[in-house]
């Protein structure tokens, strides 16, 4: 029985071994860091709330091909990100850009809290 | 005690029907309808080759000079079958020239869906590998594009094609556009 386990073990180290070999083939380590980089800033736009790093949706894939592509090719950092901003628009990046349209959403939270504050202030002070 | 009232329970009661109001908006958007970044630019470069005549191919060409509404379909998309009953229903009343793009798709079944329900485009650009249509901002099949008589898009349909939206958010478009 117990050499059984182990025989399970070893099986299932080796299924987990296979899955973590590289899909993307990169001339130099810096590429392969800037891959791994660059597919975490955009979002998989067929599930909303995944990184492209993070899905396996059959598009989220392709746009990693076309990703490592244009790193291979020696696209900047910024060139990638417009490629992907020129298709599919700035909602792509998972963190929103600080501009007029997002305003309330970066500093909603802090007037909250500064409002929250002051309330609470106010009505201790008061008694 | 006037100021008690105030405080205590108007005030957090404003707070929660603005909550309310918000949320109640936000239970109306539909975070899959991303907006296209294409809208009023020119179509990106096409050049696909034709999936049931493989002399012809669809090209920026063919959007010159006449509105067209160019679909993005796939034989394995359910809701593109869903859509399709529209499509030829469309393409009888001759309003406008439809144009499409199998995105991902393999040309044996895609040929057996438009045998079975009919076809109803011009050209049937085959982007098997769906590099055309990453550069046309393509997330989920069925997606549409109005195209002006220029070849640039000025509308985007995402999801199926109903009656209710074309009659509501197309055809006074392309009237706009064709006068």
């Amino acid at each position: 029985m117990s050499k059984l386990l182990i025989l399970f073990f070893i099986l299932i180290s080796l299924a987990i071994y296979a899955d973590t070999k590289d899909l993307y083939q990169f001339a130099t380590a810096d590429q392969k860091t800037r891959f791994t980089f660059l597919t975490q800033q955009f979002r998989c736009l067929v599930c909303q709330n995944e990184t492209l790093a993070d899905s396996n949706a059959p598009l989220a894939q392709d746009l990693k091909v076309e990703i490592a592509h244009l790193i291979q090719n020696g696209q900047s950092d910024q060139q990638v990100q417009h490629y992907l901003i020129q298709r599919y628009g700035e909602y792509i990046l998972f963190n929103p850009p600080f501009k007029t349209t997002t305003y309330i959403l970066w500093l909603g939270p802090f007037l909250l809290l500064i409002f929250t504050v002051i309330t609470v202030f106010m009505v201790r002070w008061r008694r | 005690m006037k100021k008690i009232i105030l405080s205590y329970y108007v005030i957090p009661l404003i707070i929660f029907l603005s909550l309310l109001l918000l949320f109640w908006r936000g239970l109306q958007l539909d975070p899959h309808q991303v907006p296209s970044n294409l809208l009023n630019k020119t179509l990106p470069k096409l050049d696909l080759p034709d999936l049931i005549n493989s002399q012809h191919r669809l090209t920026n060409q063919d959007f010159i000079g006449h509105v067209s509404l160019l679909n993005i379909w796939a034989s394995w998309c359910v809701n593109c079958r869903l859509e399709h009953p529209f499509l030829m229903d469309l393409a009888q009343t001759q309003q406008i020239k439809i144009f499409s793009i199998d995105y991902k798709d393999d040309s044996m079944p895609s040929q057996q869906f438009l045998k079975q329900f009919g076809n109803p485009y011009q050209i049937v650009g085959f982007d098997k590998i769906g590099n055309t249509s990453i550069n046309l901002g393509v997330y989920g099949t069925p997606e549409s594009f109005l195209i002006d008589k220029n070849g640039i898009i000025r509308y985007k349909i995402i999801g199926p094609i109903t009656q209710k939206i074309w009659q509501e958010q197309i055809q006074p478009l392309i009237k706009k556009l064709q006068s």
